[in-house]
This record gives structure tokens, C-alpha cells and sequence, in this order.
């Protein structure tokens, strides 16, 4: 049966009001029912080619992945019809352009594109944490709403890991968005998460540097990302800043253990210029040379699919850490127990990012004086203290990150930064018990009540003792 | 509602049970076994007897090809298999066994199949073991939604609108919708013998409003069910099977 569509026509108690758009898959209308006052969109696949199935079986992807999503940055899921009377997906309206209106302006001001870096990659992590990979991460499908969140829409091409993968078993080729495909997708693995950050790097790329690393590559070219690394982007653009060229090259490694290991990971550097590692790739003006480059074809000729990672194993690999360190005179046993702890938990979660953090406390009322009595800063000698006892952790540098907080209350200002940056585990020390702590309240217990997260509380051998005495 | 479906319970009491209890607290409406009560294991007049309970209380039980073997003929079947069935046949009652004969190959609801080996040739007990199988079964079963076991193994097979066929391993505890616009065959796998090296009891619960499919694992008293077995003198290796799940 085919329909006519046209404004006033009613599908399933939807009416459509506006034809928004037709793209390569899909018309979009705006549709409204009967008391219900939320703005909703409906997507209805176009059926019109029979040899074709990708339409179908991208929308049967969709069909079968958006009911299960949750949180700010999914479009709200309302309801979906099978192929009779006609097909079609109803959900929540996205006010506003998506970024591809952005295009037009691009280069952008660098610090602009950090930020909508750090807030895709957000989006990207809330993704990731409910087992799909977006795997179409491009301007045209990210939307931001009114409050600031990054919306990712599309999931015509996403994987999620407990559902049948219905595109893998119809296509034989690789399909997708070819200028932002990750190398490993060329090679039709669909199961790793790391490829939505190759795909945000290549976005990001072109925000900064106004061309796309890879072109618009067609047929057998798109495999030269397998072995072309491209121009790095300071060469186009001297405003973008060595930090932001390490961010977005290493987000644009052909082997995906060579990138961020999780996207909550890439959003803590993204916020967080001065504690980006450089490397060589923060400084490199030319894409690589003749040689390197032969290395790297001669190494792609023979690359296959990875074998099947698990985006849930991928994440709890590669959790980020909050070791808080309390640096105050006489809790040297406590900040040696804690680093003990933290380099057990990096000896079993072996992609682990540290992040240590210090409180220092500052006075509710009086306006403080953060300077010691010599002048020195004392957050400065805060850090020294805490880059001190991060030194001896057994971690590459790029993985260990060193912040000093100024707040009135501690256990407030850690959970706040536990929540902010994706934190999976907070490892905190706590001194014995005594009456005056139990009147007092301790840091910890609050951090054990708030925090949006796991905790471990480490306890110093000697208050052990103490305690069985 | 909400359906449970079990099979392939091969005299297994303890599984059974477990299964039963389980489908229970999930709040499961209606039970549909898809046979195989009897053979392997060490209790099979008593998983003979609560089925016959259950299908006074209104379960549809369908027959599977251990119980065809009760009355008729084993010489098809492997000589585990055979040795099993015979000590079984001295087991079971003139009512039991009269039970067991009238089950029916097959049951429909709608554009759903039940069914315990195969949809298009129930009596040949023929195996959906791979996606070749399932190409057989597509081409000749019209039904939307078709479940099966006899494999002991879960697996969901399905078909796109171009006949393409996916197979999928599916993780248990997690809600797979089955969309109307492919067809699906879902094997469910054993509940008193699994072979997927997981000593864990299999079902799955069909939720027909929202039209998704759950597979579930069940653990359950396995030392208990393979002491039986040793006891009763049947083969150790069908003891084995059970503390190790394949």
C-alpha cells in the first residue's frame, strides 16, 4: 500500500504537520497528536527502491535500538510502526539545527570546537555505557539542546551488543559516512567503541582546521586511512593550539588501542588543556614521510577485522579513577595506603586513567589568603605535594592527571568532580574512628553517601591495628 | 502476556524445578514446553507427572523425540541416547506412557510456532543447528515467530524482507525485540541438559504485547541431579554432562 503523504494526513493517531526534510533514507516530518502537547518528529524510511534494503534494514536497526535508550543526549523514543499500515519511528523533537549548519563557517575559533569536543565525547560515553556504538558520528547527526547537552541522533548504523547486528549480517561491504569512518569500520569490525572517537576526531578536525583529514573518498580509496595519517591540523590552522593537535591526532590513530581508550577519558583532556601529555604528535607540522608511510600500507595489506571486543569489557577496562589525597601533616601512612591501593586497581584495570585530586579547603565566609607566609601559592605547593606522591605510580604520564580543587566543602567538590568527568571509582583514605570524627562527620563517609559511583575507602595498617587492640 | 517456554528436560527434576520457580517469580502467564520430558536423566516419572499437572492446569506440552522413542522405535538414536531410553522405559507406568504418546508434534497461536525440533517436517526431528538448517526452515514455515529445541543449545536465527539469514548467539537477561518485518526461529536451549559449557538451566520468555524475547539462565542443584544419575547406574558420562554443561 502506498501512501501519499501530505500535511493533515494521520498515521497511527499521528498527524503530520511539516515536511522537514528527505534525505538519502528517510523523510522527517513533524507530527502531533491529540493532547499531547511534547514537539515530535516522525522518520518514515523510504521504500521506494525495492532492490535496495539498506533503507529497511537501517530503520529495523533503529526500530530495534532507540526503545532502549535513555538519558539527555538520545532523542526521547515515543513510538514505532511495522511495515503495516507503513513504517515509521515517532520521537521527541530536537529544537534547533544539528552542527552541519556549521559547516559554512568553518575554521571555528579553536576554543569553540574544544568545547563542543568535550560535550559530543559526554554524549558519547552516556552512549557507550548502554552498550551501542553510534558508528555515524558526523555534524549532521549531533543536535544540542537548549540546555547545553549534545543530542546524538541517527542510530540507523549502531551497534548495540546485545541485539542482533542486522547491517553486519546483510552487507558484505562496509557502509557508512566514508569522510568519517574509522579505519577499523573499513574493515566491517562494528564492535568498538573507540571507532566514535575516530569519527569525533575527524569532525573535530574539520571544525578546526576548515578541510576533512580524509576528503570525500570513494570505492577502494577509503582504505588509504589504513596507512595516510593526514596533515596535522596547526599546518592549516596556527590558531589551533599543540594541546588540541595531540587531542584530535590521537583521536585519529589507525590502531584503536593507539587512541583514548574511552570516550569519557578524551573529555577529561578536552577540559583540561594543562594536563594534555604532547607528544611528537603535538608538534608535527607534515603527515608523514614516504618510509613510514610504506611500513604502514605494507601493514594494512594484511589487516583483517579485530577479533570482537565487548564495549561493556572495553569501558571496565579503562575506567577513570579518582584517587583523593589528603596531603595535611601526620596522613603520610594514609597517602602511602592509598597509593597502594591505586596501583593495585591499575595492576588489574590495565587502561585505568588517574586522576588525583587534593581539596584545598577554603573558608566559607572571610575572603582567603592562599598565600603562605613566604608567598608562595599554596595551591602550587598543593600540586608539587600531589605530583609527589603520583610520582612513584607505575602509569605512562598521559594517564595520570593532577588536580588541586578550592572549595568550602571537600566531599561536595569531589563528588562534584567525580560526576562531572564520568569518574567510575573514587579511592579515598579515612583516618580511625574517634568521637570528635564521628561529631565532626569525615569526608569520606559523605563522599561514600553522594558519590554517583564506586568507592573504596582505604584505611592505614596501624588504625587497623589500633582498632583490634 | 508473558510466556514461558522451557524443553528438553530430559528427566531432570532438579533443573526443572528450578526453571518452574523462576518462571514464577518473573510472573510468567502461561507455559508451553516444547517436550523432550524423559531420557538422560534419573527422574523422568516425575517430570512425566508434573507435566501432566501442568497440562491439566492448562500448559500446552508438545512431544519431543525421546518420548516418541518411549513407544516406538530408538534405533536412530545414538547408542548414549538408546541406552538412556531403555532404562527409561522401566521406569514409567502404563499412564504415563499412554501420556506421552498423545502429545501433539506441533501448536500455533496466531502466526506463532511451537514446535520441537523443526517447522516444516516435525517427525524427522531434523536439527536447527546452523544457518543452513534455518534456510531450510524459512523456506518452508510461514510463521512469523517460530520456537524449537532438540539442539540444547539457544540460538535466534532470523530472516531480512531479502532473505538474508543472521544468526545470533543471544546474552541472557536482555529484552531482544523481534521485529515484524523479518521472521525469526528461536531455539531455546535445554533446561535439563545444556551443552554450552554453562552447567546453568535454559528457558525463555516470550512477552507477546511487546513482542521481545528473553533467554534466561537458570542455576539449580546439579551435584544433586548427577548423583542420581550415578546412582540409578546410568552411563557416567551423562553424569559428567550435567556438572559440566556439555
Amino acid at each position: 500500500m502506498r501512501w501519499r503523504l501530505s500535511p493533515g494526513t494521520v498515521i497511527d493517531g499521528f498527524e503530520l504537520q511539516e515536511h522537514l526534510s528527505t534525505g538519502g533514507m528517510a523523510q522527517l516530518w513533524t507530527v502531533s497528536r491529540p493532547d499531547d502537547p511534547v514537539p515530535l518528529v516522525m522518520k518514515i524510511p523510504l521504500l521506494v527502491d525495492g532492490d535496495d534494503p539498506l533503507p529497511i534494514v537501517c530503520f529495523e536497526t533503529e526500530q530495534m535500538i532507540m526503545p532502549r535508550l535513555t538519558g539527555p543526549h538520545v532523542p526521547r523514543f515515543v513510538a514505532a510502526g511495522p511495515l503495516d499500515p507503513m513504517p515509521y519511528i515517532v520521537m521527541e523533537r530536537i529544537p534547533g539545527q544539528s552542527l552541519k549548519s556549521r559547516l559554512e563557517e568553518v575554521p571555528l575559533d579553536w576554543t569553540e570546537v574544544a568545547g563542543i569536543g568535550a560535550k559530543v565525547a559526554h554524549a558519547l560515553h552516556d552512549l557507550h555505557l548502554q552498550h551501542v556504538i553510534h558508528l555515524d558520528v558526523k555534524p549532521s547527526n549531533i543536535m544540542i539542546r537548549e540546555t547545553g547537552e549534545v543530542v546524538l541522533i541517527d542510530y540507523g548504523f549502531a551497534r548495540h551488543e546485545r541485539l542482533p547486528d542486522l547491517l553486519a549480517e546483510e552487507f558484505r561491504e562496509p557502509f557508512g559516512t566514508t569522510p568519517y569512518m574509522a579505519p577499523e569500520q573499513v574493515l566491517q569490525d562494528r564492535a568498538d567503541p573507540r571507532s566514535d572517537l575516530f569519527a569525533l576526531g575527524v569532525m573535530l578536525y574539520f571544525f578546526v582546521s576548515g578541510e576533512r583529514p580524509y576528503g570525500t573518498p570513494r570505492g577502494g580509496q577509503i582504505r588509504r586511512r589504513l596507512w595516510r595519517n593526514p596533515v596535522p591540523p596547526r599546518a592549516l590552522n596556527p590558531h589551533c593550539p599543540p594541546w588540541l593537535q595531540e587531542v584530535i591526532l590521537r583521536c585519529l590513530e589507525v590502531d584503536p588501542a593507539d587512541r583514548y581508550a574511552t570516550a569519557a577519558q578524551l573529555a577529561l583532556d578536552l577540559e583540561n588543556p594543562e594536563q594534555v601529555r604532547l607528544t611528537e604528535r603535538a608538534t608535527r607540522l607534515e603527515k608523514d614521510g614516504g618510509m613510514k608511510t610504506f611500513r604502514r600500507w605494507l601493514k594494512a595489506r594484511k589487516a583483517q577485522p579485530l577479533e570482537s571486543p565487548n564495549i561493556a569489557g572495553q569501558l571496565s577496562r579503562a575506567p577513570i579513577v579518582l584517587a583523593a589525597v589528603d596531603l595535611s601533616p601526620g596522613s603520610e601512612d594514609l597517602a602511602d595506603s592509598l597509593r597502594m591501593m591505586v596501583g593495585r586497581i591499575l595492576s588489574i584495570e590495565t587502561e585505568a586513567r588517574i586522576a588525583c585530586v587534593n581539596v584545598l579547603k577554603t573558608s566559607r565566609i572571610a575572603v582567603d589568603i592562599l598565600e603562605d607566609e613566604e608567598g608562595r601559592s599554596l595551591h602550587v605547593q598543593r600540586l608539587v605535594q600531589l605530583r609527589h606522591w603520583g610520582a612513584s605510580l607505575d602509569i605512562p604520564k598521559e594517564r595520570i592527571s593532577y588536580s588541586v580543587l578550592e572549595a568550602p566543602d571537600p566531599a561536595a567538590a569531589l563528588v562534584d568532580y567525580a560526576r562531572h568527568n564520568n569518574v567510575d571509582h573514587i579511592v579515598i583514605g579515612a583516618r580511625a574512628s574517634s568521637a570528635l570524627r564521628r561529631y565532626l562527620g569525615s569526608v569520606s563517609s559523605q563522599v561514600v553517601a553522594e558519590a554517583p559511583c564506586s568507592v573504596t575507602v582505604v584505611r592505614t595498617p596501624k588504625d587497623r591495628r589500633a582498632e583490634n587492640g | 502476556m508473558l510466556i514461558a517456554i522451557m524443553t528438553d528436560i530430559h528427566g531432570n527434576r532438579e533443573a526443572f524445578e528450578a526453571c518452574l520457580a523462576h518462571a514464577r517469580l518473573l510472573g510468567a502467564d502461561r507455559l508451553i514446553l516444547l517436550g523432550d520430558y524423559v531420557g538422560y536423566g534419573a527422574d523422568p516419572a516425575w517430570v512425566v507427572d508434573r507435566v501432566r499437572t501442568l497440562v491439566a492446569e492448562g500448559t500446552v506440552a508438545l512431544l519431543g523425540n525421546h518420548d516418541a522413542a518411549i513407544d516406538g522405535s530408538d534405533e536412530d538414536m545414538n547408542s548414549l541416547a538408546r541406552e538412556a531410553i531403555q532404562w527409561t522405559r522401566g521406569q514409567l507406568g502404563q499412564e504415563q506412557r499412554r501420556f506421552l504418546e498423545g502429545l501433539p508434534l506441533t501448536h500455533e497461536e496466531g502466526s506463532v510456532l511451537y514446535v520441537h525440533a523443526n517447522g516444516y517436517a516435525p517427525r524427522n526431528w531434523d536439527y536447527m543447528s546452523g544457518p543452513m538448517e534455518a534456510v531450510h526452515h524459512f523456506s518452508r514455515v510461514e510463521a512469523h515467530v517460530t520456537f524449537c529445541g532438540h539442539v540444547h543449545v539457544p540460538m535466534l536465527y532470523h530472516m531480512s524482507t531479502t532473505a538474508k539469514i543472521g544468526t545470533f548467539a543471544p546474552v541472557a537477561n536482555n529484552d531482544i525485540p523481534l521485529l515484524a518485518t523479518r521472521a525469526w526461529l528461536a531455539v531455546v536451549g535445554a533446561v535439563g541438559q545444556p551443552r554450552d559449557g554453562v552447567a546453568a538451566a535454559n528457558y525463555a520468555v516470550f512477552d507477546t504485547a511487546r513482542q521481545t524475547l528473553r533467554y534466561l539462565r537458570v542455576p539449580y542443584d546439579t551435584a544433586a541431579a548427577a548423583r542420581k544419575v550415578r546412582e540409578a547406574g546410568l552411563p557416567e558420562k551423562l553424569a559428567l554432562r550435567l556438572e559440566q554443561g556439555r
